[in-house]
């Protein structure tokens, strides 16, 4: 199961950055998403997928009797999901206000601030 | 309970509440502002000394013993960026009330101002690595936001390059987190630096620690990755650039001096090699893109990126007296980067102008001002008896101690560049005579508000006689980075005092 996550991981981060290296700011946020969803997966993945043991104990006990899942990476996954929102949500009305102000989505065309 | 160090936080987090909920009234906002930053200045110097007292300040959240909980710890270099937020903050605000056009004002320019503040002192005083990033994202949207504010053309293009790269760059930081929490199994730092020295296998250390120099590099705007600063800071209105300048990348450079002194040092041949041929060559490319430009803050957005280099140089020798030269280089930095893009909204205000070729004659009709110019610009060049000389001085002084001749030699190269940058800037605005084409003095005048000339021009004072005093007083200020750099040097100190607590 892990090494099969890994590989979906590999492709997350291969696809985002396919996305983000093309020329349309739609693709480029797109990419972004992904890049996020990717590195939400990684910390999933990297901390240990334990099958079957939620963190719970049973009522009076100290500590538990069985070796259980990690629920702090869940912890820092969702706290990673909500600014990843808030992040995105925001790149999403800045495209849209570019593409209005600029009058294309290609990022060729971006290009009065560069040297 | 140390309130002192949840103040530099609290302050600014509750102020931005407040002044959301003053959205209505722009004039309390501005009052609130000035009182809110002030306050943050004073916080911070009462965290500064006490810091200085006890050597480290450790706040448990929730007071759950250490590795279990967020900690905010504040050593010497933690204290020092605070007070410097504090004075960048004030000089801001004041700035503000005269420099920013009111639309910007009633659409929430100082709540924004306010959160950005908070993420940076977070950033500066969390000792736990995830809170790290979470900090970063708040310090990131507020910038986003107020880097956006206007939506000129400029401004977005922009700000699509700052936002990429900086999500680009979370990403990377947020992955590593992931991997090092699943490598030492904990996100305290203390605790993550202790772990990290007793693995068998280092080798996956040293890759997590890539990633961090790299997501770390692109918030500095270091060598490779530099290229959205100068195509981003000149595009707001001129109070946003000069914070971004001033505090921003510092952000960066901290967490860099942070996880390369007290996590990261397993492997210092190569992760440190590394870091200064960035230094090097991140110095460099700054210095040449500046020379190329004929735009007042595009010039000043390049020479951020080369100074971050001298920087990170202090931090890659890695010797007491480089990581003292590096801490004095940021204070110094962050008061006359600042300053220099103070100055350019003044210029802005007098001739309605950025560029070179529109500007001149300023040095007949506002001496004062060419005055005001003259000491960060030469600062930052490295003249004495200025603050940049002794911070150059000892950067390259560390460099030949350390026997790294040739990166000492660009260090010296780039701070002739820099002159050279300053005097062009110089010759153009002020020697020069102002061209045909520019009708008159405040010609701008109507379209921002009236008054509040002082507004414009009491944060420069102020700033450039801080950059008078780092130089003509320089030994307590020298002193001060030694003391940060003692306890970079000796990362046992940061991690007894952190987890010490916890077995009391």
């Amino acid at each position: 199961m892990e090494s099969l996550m890994a590989y979906v991981v590999g492709i997350l981060f291969a696809a985002a950055i396919y996305m983000m290296l093309r020329r349309s700011i739609v693709k480029l946020v797109i990419g972004l998403m992904i890049l996020s969803n990717a590195a939400n997966l990684l910390i999933f993945v990297v901390s240990g997928m334990t099958r079957g043991a939620p963190p719970l104990l049973p009522a009076g006990a100290e500590a538990p009797a069985s070796a259980i899942a990690d629920p702090l990476p869940q912890a820092l996954i969702l706290t990673a999901i909500v600014i990843a929102f808030g992040v995105l949500a925001f790149a999403v009305v800045l495209i849209r206000r570019a593409y209005e102000v600029v009058g294309t989505d290609d990022l060729d065309q971006m290009k009065d601030t560069d040297t | 309970m140390n309130l002192e160090l949840a103040l530099p936080i609290l302050i600014p987090l509750l102020s931005g509440a407040l002044s959301l909920a003053l959205w209505r009234s722009v004039r309390y906002q501005r009052i609130l502002a000035v009182l809110a930053t002030a306050l943050l200045l004073a916080a911070s110097v009462w965290l500064v000394r006490s810091t200085m007292e006890e050597g480290f300040l450790v706040m448990e959240m929730g007071s759950w013993p250490a590795p279990f909980s967020i900690v905010f710890v504040s050593d010497i270099l933690s204290a020092i960026m605070i007070v410097l937020t504090g004075i960048i903050g004030l000089a801001i605000a004041v700035y503000s009330l005269a420099s920013t056009p009111s639309g910007h004002e009633k659409f929430g320019y100082y709540p924004l101002m306010h959160l950005l503040l908070a993420g940076v002192a977070g950033s500066f005083l969390t000792g736990d690595i995830f809170n790290l990033f979470v900090w970063f994202e708040v310090m990131l949207l507020a910038s986003f936001a107020l880097l956006t504010l206007g939506g000129e053309r400029a401004q977005m293009e922009g700000a699509i390059k700052y936002v990429t790269l900086n999500l680009f760059s979370s990403a990377i930081f947020l992955s590593a987190v992931g991997l090092l929490y699943g490598t030492v199994g904990t996100l305290n730092m203390a605790d993550i630096a202790q772990k990290v020295a007793t693995l068998e296998d280092p080798g996956m250390v040293t890759v997590i620690s890539m990633m961090f120099m790299v997501s770390f590099g692109i918030k500095a705007a270091a060598f490779p990755l530099f290229f959205w600063l100068p195509a981003s800071y000149h595009t707001p209105q001129v109070a946003v650039s000069a914070l971004f300048a001033g505090l921003l990348t510092k952000v960066g450079v901290y967490a860099l001096y942070r996880v390369f002194t007290l996590i990261f040092t397993q492997d210092v041949e190569y992760t440190h090699t590394i870091l200064l041929w960035a230094a090097a060559l991140t110095m460099l490319t700054g210095v040449l893109g500046a020379a190329a430009q004929f735009e007042f803050r595009r010039i000043l957005s390049f020479h951020i990126v080369s100074q971050i280099g001298y920087m990170i140089l202090g931090l890659a020798l890695f010797t007491p007296l480089a990581i003292i030269g590096g801490v004095f280089y940021i204070m110094h930095h962050i008061i006359v980067k600042t300053n220099l893009f103070l100055v350019s909204g003044i210029t802005y205000r007098l001739l309605g102008s950025y560029e070179l070729k529109d500007l001149g004659g300023l040095y007949k009709d506002r001496p004062m001002l060419a005055l005001l110019f003259l000491i960060p610009a030469l600062s930052l060049a490295g003249i004495p008896p200025l603050s940049g000389f002794f911070a150059k001085f000892v950067v390259i002084r560390a460099g030949l101690e350390a026997e790294a001749y040739v990166v000492t030699g660009i260090a010296l190269l780039v701070g002739l560049l820099t002159l050279y940058s300053m005097i062009k800037i110089w010759a153009e605005v002020f020697w020069k005579k102002a061209p045909e084409h520019v009708e008159s003095l405040g010609a701008l005048r109507s379209e921002v508000k009236r008054g509040h000339k002082w507004a414009y021009y009491v944060p420069v004072v102020g700033l450039a006689a801080c950059t008078l005093y780092i130089g003509l007083n320089g030994q307590p200020i020298y002193e001060l980075a030694e003391m940060a750099a003692d306890q970079l040097m000796t990362p046992e100190l940061y991690i007894e005092a952190v987890l010490g607590g916890a077995q009391q």
